[in-house]
């Protein structure tokens, strides 16, 4: 059967793409094996703390702790986004793998689909 | 376009539209693309619309005269080639699309889902994605 590898891009709350991506991926994972690889500004979903109390926006941030009762095989980021961002992986809600481009282009590779988000 | 499939053996292709028609180019690029597909000799098992991609959906869009009809020539592909044209449900209630079904689960006064359109779950994108060779997104 075909795994499905998501790359999440954007940032959490600007628009609903990272959340229609966290329920997609969930709904995937029940079907499928699926991993996940953070890139660009969607390394920003990762961060532990948010609040959008004030903004009136749902915080399904704290759905990432799901992902691995979910059995979403690797969890991953992209390691030159994550250096240029200023993040450490110590500043996310979950563990990830940081990875190069050697790694992230192998990551594509096993897998049988991409969708992005 | 057949140039970019240079392949022996036809293939099975997934399609994702995640850009609302006037808003954003993804759609009719989805739908000029869905055509190449069939025209080299490839199938289509489903094409999904997610995020605002659902606006395809909507009936009750009435564009200029001298602006593509982006909706009912989606209608149109959908039904004269009998290809599934999945709009999102939880995309879809966000953004006012509705059945007739869900419009009387929700106690609202209209339904305007476009013909040749039906209103599913996120797993039949994950089934269509498993299920083809290519899985393509426009509008990400």
């Amino acid at each position: 059967m075909s795994s499905i590898l998501y790359v999440f891009s954007r940032p959490p709350h600007g628009s609903i793409n990272a959340q229609e991506g966290l329920d997609t991926l969930l709904m995937g994972s029940a079907f499928t094996t699926c991993s996940v690889l953070f890139v660009g500004d969607g390394l920003m979903q990762l961060i532990e703390g948010q609040s959008t109390d004030e903004m009136g926006t749902k915080n399904f941030s704290l759905g990432f702790g799901a992902l691995k009762d979910y059995g979403v095989t690797r969890i991953a980021c992209s390691k030159p986004d994550l250096v240029a961002s200023g993040l450490t992986k110590g500043d996310f809600v979950i563990e990830v793998e940081s990875l190069d481009a050697e790694g992230m282009q192998a990551l594509i590779r096993t897998h049988d689909k991409v969708l992005n988000f | 376009m057949s140039g970019l499939f240079c392949v022996c053996q036809p293939m099975k292709f997934a399609i994702v539209v995640h850009g609302a028609p006037y808003s954003s180019e993804a759609c009719l690029s989805a739908l000029m693309f869905a055509k190449a597909v069939l025209a080299s000799g490839h199938s289509i098992n489903r094409v999904f619309f997610y995020h605002d991609g659902v606006y395809t959906a909507n009936s009750l869009i009435a564009p200029p005269q001298d602006e593509t009809a982006v909706s009912e020539q989606w209608q149109e592909f959908g039904i004269s080639h009998h290809i599934e044209l999945i709009a999102c449900i939880a995309s879809c209630l966000r953004r006012g699309i509705l059945d007739e079904t869900e419009a009387d689960r929700y106690g609202k006064s209209g339904s305007n889902l476009a013909p040749g359109f039906t209103i599913s779950g996120l797993g039949q994108l994950i089934d269509a994605s498993i299920n083809a060779d290519r899985v393509v997104t426009f509008g990400v």
